[in-house]
């Protein structure tokens, strides 16, 4: 496997308090690799630690222990000087965008290549490559105060590419935008993924955004990391309940209100009806598996809710459904057996 | 009014100008840097450097919470050595630049902490160095905020400036009470606080012209 473009290995963030009360952790034993030239994300609630881990890549942050390398360079140890050049190979975008209000779209472009002390003469030839790129040609003379929010987001996606950075951090970026707008954003920092080849380390607390651009996830809860890996095995297989609460109605499915009202944690008697969550991943999330649980067990099933999607480039089916609490135990088992997952959600009944 | 006193109101007119304009350009020479400084300095900001920033900060308070009037009489042997005289209108510029500067400082000081944090993160994380910061972020974002601040110098030193008669300075001030009060001439007072009415009314509307070329936050500046 290719270097990770970041590796957190074993770091902690510890912020001294004066009170005697010991310090605040804001984040403990975290090892984490973030592969090259992938989009991962970092989920977590406010408070969790992301932001800070976030700001430990370039730098803003350093760690009270352990090791941050990012492209190969040991960021937590490094000298003012060499981590200012570091920071010109990671770029960052945040919530609030951060714009100088006094510059133009196209001067706040330049303001990174000349604190890179760029050529003057080169810089008005990378602008307008930027802003093309980002499709804010016709702004280019305006100041943020004219622009939409989303417009506003795209000047912080140029201007942080800018100095061609091979890493670019993304601090809640579509947090302050509509859904519409994000969904613009989120898929030009998706493009950009692509055709750059930049690594894109992002933190959220939407497991939209994930689903949407992320091929690696890290969920983060209270400092520390509860659960990483691909995306898309995460959201078939949450082992954390941070993460399954983060996940409810984002994949697939919510149960019915006027079943969600009644249900209950046991059967009331032989008539109940279990409802259950089906997940359905890979190659089975096009198996008519419950069709068969009909045919070939005589198991009446009743739908209450479902969707396929896809995460990752690959088919994610959720069916929320009804089954005779008699014969659950065997139901659960048959689509078990077939690689479907099943989670007990309640009774009605 | 008698006309003999249109040449002596004109030239106190320009006393006026000139004490003013040679001591808002020192103070905000002197004061200037130091806001910046003491905007910046605080421990875990740009250029932390906790210690120096509370004796510099001790410093302009000592300086401003000393009445004016007694700031002029209390730094002759000051004025002396770098005027060569105590006495006269640009001597007085000496008191009115070591009143101004501190004033100045702390205006300027404020108009740099109005800067979003954000925009300093940014700029860090573009692997901006200090000075680049104060240069490339700080000043122009700060900029309204510190021409609207010079405004609000430039206008008090207007008042500063008519008590430096005391150290014969000369100027509007010093007419006023001369030939006003002392000589019995309302006719002079009333043209002399007319006027100051007049020029710190055309100050405090260039500057706001001035400070809204600078503001680019609002839309209203469309097309400029």
């Amino acid at each position: 496997m290719a270097e990770p473009a970041i590796s957190f290995q074993d770091v902690t963030r510890r912020y001294p308090q004066k009170a005697a009360a010991g310090d605040v952790v804001a984040l403990q034993d975290i090892w984490l690799d973030v592969p090259q030239g992938a989009v991962t994300g970092i989920i977590g609630r406010s408070g969790a630690g992301k932001s800070t881990l976030l700001r430990m890549v370039n730098g803003l942050e350093r760690p009270s222990s352990g090791k941050v390398i990012v492209n190969g360079h040991d960021v937590g140890a490094a000298s003012d000087a060499s981590l200012r050049a570091i920071r010109r190979e990671v770029g960052m975008i945040f919530q609030h965008f951060n714009l100088l209000a006094s510059r133009t779209v196209a001067e706040n472009i330049a303001l990174p290549l000349e604190i890179a002390s760029e050529d003057p003469a080169r810089i008005p030839a990378r602008v307008g490559e930027l802003i093309e790129r980002v499709g804010l040609t016709a702004q280019a003379s305006r100041y943020p105060a004219e622009l939409s929010g989303g417009q506003k987001q795209r000047v912080g996606i140029a201007r942080a590419l800018a100095t061609a950075p091979r890493v670019l951090l993304s601090d809640e970026a579509t947090s302050a935008l509509d859904p519409d707008t994000t969904r613009q954003v989120l898929e030009l920092l998706q493009s950009i993924n692509r055709e750059l080849g930049l690594t894109i380390l992002l933190i959220t607390h939407e497991m939209g955004v994930v689903r949407d651009i992320c091929s690696h996830v890290a969920v983060i809860e209270a400092g520390r990391i509860v659960e990483a890996g691909e995306t898309y095995s995460v959201f078939s297989r949450p082992g954390h309940a941070t993460t399954r609460s983060f996940l409810q109605g984002v994949t697939g499915v919510a149960v019915p209100h006027f079943v969600a009202g009644q249900l209950r944690d046991t059967p009331q008697d032989a008539s109940a009806e279990a409802v259950v969550q089906v997940t359905f991943t890979g190659r089975h999330a096009t198996d008519p598996m419950l069709a068969r649980l009909t045919a070939e067990r005589g198991v009446s099933v009743n739908i209450l809710a479902g969707a396929i999607e896809e995460i990752g480039d690959k088919p994610f089916g959720s069916l929320i459904v009804g089954l005779p609490s008699g014969r659950l135990d065997e139901s659960r088992r048959f689509l078990e057996e077939h690689g479907l997952m099943t989670e007990v959600l309640g009774y009605v009944g | 009014m008698s006309a003999n006193l249109i040449p002596i109101l004109w030239e106190s007119t320009l006393q006026t100008l000139y004490m003013v304009a040679l001591s808002t350009l020192l103070g905000t020479l002197i004061g200037a840097p130091l806001g910046i400084f003491l905007a910046t300095s605080r421990r875990g900001e740009l250029l932390s450097s906790p210690v120096l920033n509370t004796v510099l900060g001790l410093a302009v308070n000592a300086a401003r919470s000393t009445p004016f009037i007694i700031l002029v009489v209390a730094i002759i042997p000051l004025t002396r050595l770098i005027a060569g005289t105590s006495i006269g209108t640009t001597a007085a510029i000496v008191p009115l630049t070591i009143a101004s500067a501190p004033f100045i400082a702390r205006l300027i000081e404020t108009a740099i902490r109005e800067v979003d944090a954000g925009l300093i993160e940014a700029a860090r994380a573009m692997g901006a160095a200090p000075f680049q910061i104060v240069r490339k972020v700080l000043i122009p974002e700060a900029m309204p905020g510190i021409i609207l601040g010079l405004t609000l110098a430039v206008v008090s030193l207007i008042g500063y400036s008519a008590m430096v008669g005391a150290v014969g300075g000369g100027g509007l001030g010093d007419l006023g009470i001369r030939y006003g009060y002392q000589r019995f001439m309302p006719e002079v007072m009333l043209a002399v606080v007319v006027i100051l009415i007049l020029l710190v009314q055309a100050v405090q509307s260039c500057g706001e012209w001035i400070a809204s070329r600078f503001d680019k936050r609002a839309p209203r500046n469309r097309g400029r």
